[in-house]
């Protein structure tokens, strides 16, 4: 008799070790795809996963195969005109349904093409990249705190009574208590039971025993059931927690010299990081703030879209940057990054003003600072300055972008794991 | 006349269970001998999990099945692909994977199709009765599956993964065409592992010690020898046997390469019979049960219309052509035999002496159960269904400029077209011809393959990876010798060690 099974509700999905280990496999050509589209990804969609296409001869399973040549037979059916002995033109590239296979012939290899999700490629994309100075930060900046069980007390509240423990020490009480007056009973009863079933025993000793029994009786029955003394509470205790919340700071120059390119790079650089910062913590904050001669704070849209002209004062945004900090995001509270995308212009006398605010005022509560310059000019003064900030803050970091080439390679440089 | 099962196209268990009574009492009226059957329903995401692992239920896991199920997974979600309505295991019992989408007719035709087709070909056909072993095939999956991760785990991913790529490159020539094998069988695996595993090793350490150097006139005789004696066809055979450097767990890997390469060979050779045989029975059962007044006119007509195209041979001038359809071909000879047997005209009296007029019944049953496709065609292929294909016979010499139609539908033409489509069959002449012939004990220790094309046909360029694979396994090196048109044997490939 046949047996009907319902397989659905069983998991699906049973291919997907093999689907991991054909991607862990083929990490270095997946990786390189990614790198190379990254620059042409549209960055509106951050969501989505990403289509991959590596070359099929990389992935191919080599075996023993018959080439083409050589003398074959082969039968096909539909025959309409031939007769025996007919000699046909052979037909070009294998095809017109001579029964070739093309795939076989090596010839048309297109590149194997395949999705994977998002996760997978945040995973690719951030492979072996950290954000650094991290661990250190969190354990000097520890100032949440979490409630943890923490084993148990002999007071508390009432609420925190745990019943098992105590009605298990209330029961180890009862019988470390009851112990030596049972076993004098016991051996009371004994010499009791002897004495009476002895002729003429002493009727005095008698008397004398039963009262010790009841006695001891009572003693055992009255060994309390539970004691305050039995007591125990769950504990609890207040641990500090590592803030899991961050905030990005997005800098960047909207003068007239910045181009829309210019700030698509910019942009396509601040997804990256919103992407991998997100990766660390649970909720990020963005703050956009563009600058030209004034800074203001904005929103998305107006921070890539809008076109402004005119002077470009750089110190303009990192006073912004200070003020929002101390109104709105206590450093105990919220891991700080910024990175400022700038084509290097800056009003000359602006930029040491720019290199004193960022040393004394703005890294000191900042986890990292990563400044972008966007151009394909030389450096100018604004350069020279932060680079003097290099030595004497590990928390800033600065990279050179010329094109879209570049943003991601540049990226990597900036969060490279850091080998000690 | 009884009513209806359904009138519906929903499907429900209740109802499953009933049209798979009614088919089971049919087919024991036809005296169709099957293995029990298993019927599990499946999702479209279960179904793209079972292509991946080639309909195996459990399989061990390998990046090469990762990528035919992306593949897959790619062109189903695309619609360059519609999924198989079916898939149906060689085991006992046998197991058939419905997919919840069919119709309730598409269920039924299924049951009766996969669980009553294939599973009476796969129990009654000499090849898998000789190669198969329905009953420990399910068990010795979950044995390699178990084996090969515990490997992983003790020798790593990255070895065990290397191994099983050697392997499958060589998964196809880990069978003896000619010798009867023993069939896979998970119990006395298990209780010989431990024993082969000791002994294999001593071997292979008594063939090389048996190399050192004894006396002058013993050596040179010994070197006329070769090792093997006789050409091996079974590479990975050979391999496991003889190769000097592999440990127990990696011989044994390669062994279960071969054992799972084994249990496919038959299905490889008998594709048209198989499928024909399926389509013929599906078309009886079902037929059956509209005279039995069990189904609408409805349902039959919903069947006829996937049975017609299932069964559909475009022409080779077809944009739609695709090789030569086995379920047409399969299909169209055992209903050909039928009529052969139970209504033959004088041409059949002339061809087939033997089986016109004899019972159909029990002629098909003769056929399913002795032949394969290479076999089946040169014996069945009767002039009328050639006529009836239209086929034709096209020489393709690369040496010439065109091609020749070396015969059609006529009466020179069918034993000329009925041999060479058998020939097309025959996968000894469609896969190439390598055998192991040497292997030099006394010197550097490589091993030489031998290729002896067939009709000049070269061998493709993927040869130098797969002998990169095979100096994985052997340890040293290898080269390839194909006999030229002067019929000598010329090295073609060398992989050193």
């Amino acid at each position: 008799m046949a047996q009907l099974i319902d397989r659905r509700p069983n998991a699906k999905g049973k291919s997907t070790v093999n689907r991991q280990r054909f991607l862990r496999r083929y990490k270095k050509q997946i990786k390189k795809a990614i790198s190379d589209q990254i620059s042409e990804r549209s960055i509106t969609n951050i969501d989505s996963g990403e289509s991959v296409s590596i070359p099929t001869r990389d992935i191919s399973e080599p075996t023993f195969r018959n080439d083409q040549g050589g003398v074959r037979e082969g039968v096909f059916p539909g025959n309409k005109e031939f007769a025996q002995g007919d000699r046909i033109k052979r037909p070009e590239g294998g095809g017109g349904g001579q029964g070739r296979r093309a795939s076989d012939s090596g010839e048309g290899e297109d590149d194997f093409v395949f999705e994977i999700s998002k996760d997978e490629y945040l995973d690719m994309l951030f492979d072996d990249l950290e954000l650094p100075n991290l661990q250190k930060n969190q354990l000097k900046k520890m100032t949440k705190s979490k409630t943890v069980r923490a084993g148990f007390t002999n007071d508390g509240v009432p609420s925190n009574i745990n019943i098992v423990r105590s009605l298990r020490s209330a029961l180890s009480r009862r019988v470390a208590m009851g112990a030596e007056p049972r076993r004098r009973l016991r051996e009371l009863e004994a010499e009791l039971q002897a004495l009476e079933q002895e002729v003429g025993s002493d009727q005095n000793r008698l008397l004398e025993l039963r009262d010790e029994i009841e006695h001891l009786r009572k003693r055992i029955h009255n060994i309390p059931f539970i004691d305050t003394f039995d007591l125990r509470f769950n504990n609890f205790v207040q641990r500090p927690e590592p803030t899991s919340q961050a905030v990005m700071f997005c800098l960047m120059d909207v003068s007239g010299s910045m181009d829309q390119e210019t700030k698509d790079i910019a942009k396509r650089f601040y997804i990256l990081l919103y992407l991998f910062l997100t990766r660390s913590y649970k909720d990020v904050d963005v703050v956009y703030i563009r600058h030209h001669t004034q800074a203001k704070e904005v929103d998305e849209e107006e921070f890539f879209y809008s076109r402004e002209t005119g002077g470009t004062i750089v110190s303009s945004a990192l006073e912004l940057t200070r003020d929002i900090i101390a109104q709105r995001y206590p450093p105990t509270d919220w891991n700080i990054y910024a990175a400022q995308a700038s084509d290097g212009d800056n009003w000359n006398d602006d930029s040491p003003v720019c290199e004193q605010i960022l040393a004394k005022q703005v890294l000191p509560q900042l986890r990292y600072y990563a400044y972008v310059e966007i151009t394909r000019r030389d450096h100018q003064g604004l350069w020279s300055h932060y680079e003097n900030l290099l030595e004497t803050h590990d928390n800033f970091a600065m990279q050179h972008i010329r094109e879209h080439e570049d943003i991601y390679p540049v990226f990597r440089e900036f969060f490279r794991k850091q080998t000690q | 006349m009884s009513k209806p099962i359904s009138t519906g196209g929903e499907w429900t268990f209740e109802l499953i269970e009933q049209y798979l009574a009614e088919i089971e009492n049919i087919a024991e009226d036809f005296s169709l001998d099957t293995y029990p059957n298993q019927i599990e329903l499946i999702t479209a995401e279960q179904m793209l999990d079972a292509y991946a692992s080639v309909g195996m239920p459990i399989g061990y896991s390998h990046w090469s099945f990762g990528k035919h199920f992306i593949k897959n997974e790619q062109q189903y979600r695309r619609g360059h692909m519609g999924l198989a309505y079916e898939i149906v295991i060689n085991s006992n019992p046998c197991i058939a994977y419905l997919m919840e989408e069919n119709t309730m007719m598409m269920q039924a035709l299924v049951i009766a199709h996969a669980s009553f087709g294939h599973n009476s070909f796969f129990k009654g056909n000499y090849l898998f009765r000789a190669w198969t072993d329905a009953e420990a095939i399910i068990d010795y999956l979950v044995f390699a599956k178990r084996f090969i991760s515990e490997c992983e785990e003790r020798y790593g991913i990255d070895d065990v993964e290397n191994l099983l790529d050697s392997c499958h490159a060589l998964q196809n020539h880990g069978v003896d065409r000619y010798k009867r094998p023993y069939p896979v069988s998970m119990r006395e695996e298990r209780e010989r592992m431990k024993e082969r595993e000791a002994y294999l090793q001593s071997q292979v350490n008594d063939l090389w010690h048996k190399t050192v150097p004894k006396k002058e006139a013993a050596e040179e005789e010994e070197k006329q020898q070769n090792f093997p004696q006789e050409p091996q066809e079974n590479i990975l055979y050979f391999v496991e046997k003889n190769a000097p450097l592999l440990e127990p767990w990696q011989r044994e890997i390669v062994r279960i390469v071969r054992k799972i390469g084994q249990y496919f060979y038959p299905q490889r050779q008998t594709q048209v019979m198989n499928e024909g045989w399926a389509c013929f029975w599906h078309y009886h059962i079902m037929n059956e049960l509209y005279d039995r007044g069990k189904v609408t006119d409805g349902f039959m007509l919903e069947f006829i219309q996937s049975h017609t195209n299932v069964v559909s041979q475009p022409d080779f001038d077809s944009q739609y052509f695709s090789g030569i359809n086995p379920y047409a071909l399969g299909y169209a000879m055992m209903m050909d035999i039928k009529r052969i047997c139970s209504n033959p005209d004088e041409e059949d009296r002339r061809w087939f002496p033997d089986i016109a007029g004899s019972n159909w019944q029990e002629t098909l049953d003769f056929a399913m159960r002795n032949f394969k496709d290479e076999s089946f065609i040169s014996q069945f292929l009767s002039p009328r269904l050639i006529r009836d294909f239209k086929l034709f016979s096209i020489l393709d010499d690369e040496e010439q400029s065109e091609l020749e139609v070396t015969s059609i539908h006529n009466d020179a033409g069918y034993q000329h077209i009925r041999q060479s489509l058998s020939n097309q069959y025959n996968l000894s002449m469609n896969e190439p011809n390598i055998q192991v012939y040497n292997v030099d004990i006394r010197g550097d220790r490589s091993l030489t393959l031998r290729h002896v094309p067939h009709n000049n046909v070269p061998l493709a360029d993927t040869s130098s990876e797969v002998l990169k694979h095979l100096h994985r396994l052997w340890g040293f090196g290898i080269k390839l010798e194909t006999l030229d048109q002067d019929g000598e044997f010329v090295k073609v490939e060398e992989c050193a060690a």
